[in-house]
């Protein structure tokens, strides 16, 4: 199994380590050609306005949304959730559109209101995994098919629709590879 | 139970900011250009590098009806300015909700002895650097983010890679040592034993490094990525060129596509003129902004 790594832009290396420490290879994409042979792929968090101008002009936008249609596994964090979303409240930006939430970007405020918190997720088990929100997007609406993973202060912060999964924190800035194992053995190989 | 202004939610914000360009912004309308170019953040300035160079005189942090108006403009990340060791000028900035702070060389410092203890803050800073030893000591301060110095406002990538080359080998001999030699090389670096022996340990800083100071074209952003940065601030070479959005869109790409040389040709190609560079000699030692800080 080898996992892509969307690469325009962000925190790539880091969801690299991640799938490492899982003994899982993952390689960084840049271009619609090095998406042969994968198994899934991961939009990283980053600036979601920079990635999605990249994805439009070297094609990767019709790319995913061509992969998700068919069923191929994808999971994007922060950045990754916005350029999944169908909608993006308040903003006009192309998105790969297959998520089926609307989405509000920097919505928890500008970085000195950044946080840490503890999640509780319950198809990760019962320990808290860490949520670090980064200039994070709020989920402002879920539509159908998609299913809550997890909720802080009654907003959805990590969401499956089929084998998408979203979340608006940074699970590849943790130690904690929980995320990235439930991706791996419920949604690739499931 | 919610923490804010965290080690990992600053350096992170860093984090998300690779592999990116990061542009100096004047006005909103340029903040705009910057960020329909694919800018990851903008520097909210009241002058470039470049004009400030030319200006001289005491370099101070922006108006902040400035850094709002650009604020207001963008929804990407606005990093501000403030002077090397004016710890008020950093307060003030972090009172107006910036993103990240540049405790920068660029203007004129005001503390020749102190940097600015960043650990007092929630918002993170960035600040420059010439070779690995000053890069730990600004992390040991608290900087969340480390950018090689370069020289400001020239056009000129020559120092930026000096710079960048210092830091990268200064990374290879750390891991080159044995561990019993560590404490002497601490001491040569004048930098904290504990991240001396993290750097020996992971081959990497601890945090994020950008390239700045001199970067004007696409292949100058490539370069500083090939050697080893993690993205690249871009001052006065957007804004000051002949076509700053053809210039600002080539330089995102190239930065994406550092590794294609192919596509760093395609991207260079009909974007005007760049701007026009200084050859370091010819600067008086007393004016080289590289040497401010320690």
């Amino acid at each position: 199994m080898k996992i892509g790594v969307l690469a325009l832009q962000g925190a790539v290396s880091e969801h690299i380590k991640s799938f490492a420490a899982l003994g899982i290879e993952a390689a960084p994409v840049r271009l619609p050609s090095q998406v042969n042979g994968l198994s899934a792929l991961v939009l990283p968090g980053g600036e979601s306005t920079t990635i999605s101008r990249l994805m439009k002009d070297f094609a990767l936008v019709e790319e995913v949304r061509r992969l998700a249609q068919q069923g191929f596994p994808i999971f994007g964090t922060c950045a990754g959730l916005i350029l999944l979303a169908k909608k993006v409240v308040g903003l006009e930006m192309d998105t790969v559109g297959v998520l089926n939430i609307a989405v509000r970007r920097n919505a928890y405020g500008r970085q000195v209101d950044s946080f840490e918190a503890d999640l509780t997720v319950d198809v990760l088990g019962a320990t808290p995994f860490r949520g670090i929100f980064i200039r994070a997007p709020i989920i402002e609406a879920v539509g159908e098919g998609v299913k809550v993973l997890c909720r802080l202060d009654g907003v959805p912060v990590a969401v499956q629709q089929g084998r998408i999964l979203a979340c608006s924190f940074h699970p590849e800035l943790t130690e904690d590879i929980r995320f990235h194992k439930y991706f791996v053995d419920l949604i690739v190989k499931g | 139970m919610i923490d804010t202004g965290t080690w990992k939610v600053k350096a992170g914000l860093a984090q998300m900011l690779k592999g990116g360009v990061i542009m100096d912004v004047v006005t909103p309308e340029q903040a705009r250009i910057a960020e329909d170019a694919g800018a990851c953040a903008v520097m909210a300035l009241e002058r470039v590098p470049a004009d400030i160079r030319a200006a001289g005189g005491v370099a101070r942090m922006a108006d902040p009806s400035v850094i709002l108006a650009i604020m207001e403009a963008v929804s990407i990340p606005v990093m501000a300015k403030c002077r090397i060791g004016h710890f008020v000028e950093a307060q003030v900035l972090e009172a107006l909700g910036v993103d990240f702070i540049d405790e920068s060389e660029v203007l004129t410092p005001a503390d020749e002895s102190h940097h600015i203890w960043k650990h007092d803050f929630k918002v993170p800073f960035v600040c420059g650097c010439r070779d690995l030893g000053e890069a730990l000591r600004r992390i040991a301060e608290g900087a969340a983010m480390i950018r090689t110095k370069g020289e400001a406002g020239t056009g000129n990538i020559v120092e930026a890679v000096r710079h960048m080359r210092a830091v990268q080998d200064g990374i290879r001999r750390l891991q080159a040592l044995p561990v019993d030699e560590l404490t002497a090389e601490a001491k040569n670096l004048g930098a904290p034993l504990e991240l001396v022996l993290e750097v020996h340990r992971t081959g990497k800083l601890p945090v994020v490094n950008f390239a700045a100071g001199g970067i004007a074209t696409p292949a100058d952003a490539a370069l500083m990525m090939q050697l080893g940065a993690d993205g690249v601030f871009v001052g006065s070479g957007i804004f000051k060129s002949s076509n700053p959005e053809a210039r600002a869109k080539a330089i995102v790409k190239a930065t994406t596509h550092f590794k294609d040389p192919a596509i760093i040709a395609e991207v260079s190609k009909g974007i005007g003129l760049p701007m026009p560079g200084i050859d370091i000699k010819t600067i008086p030692p007393q004016e080289l902004l590289a040497s401010r800080g320690w």
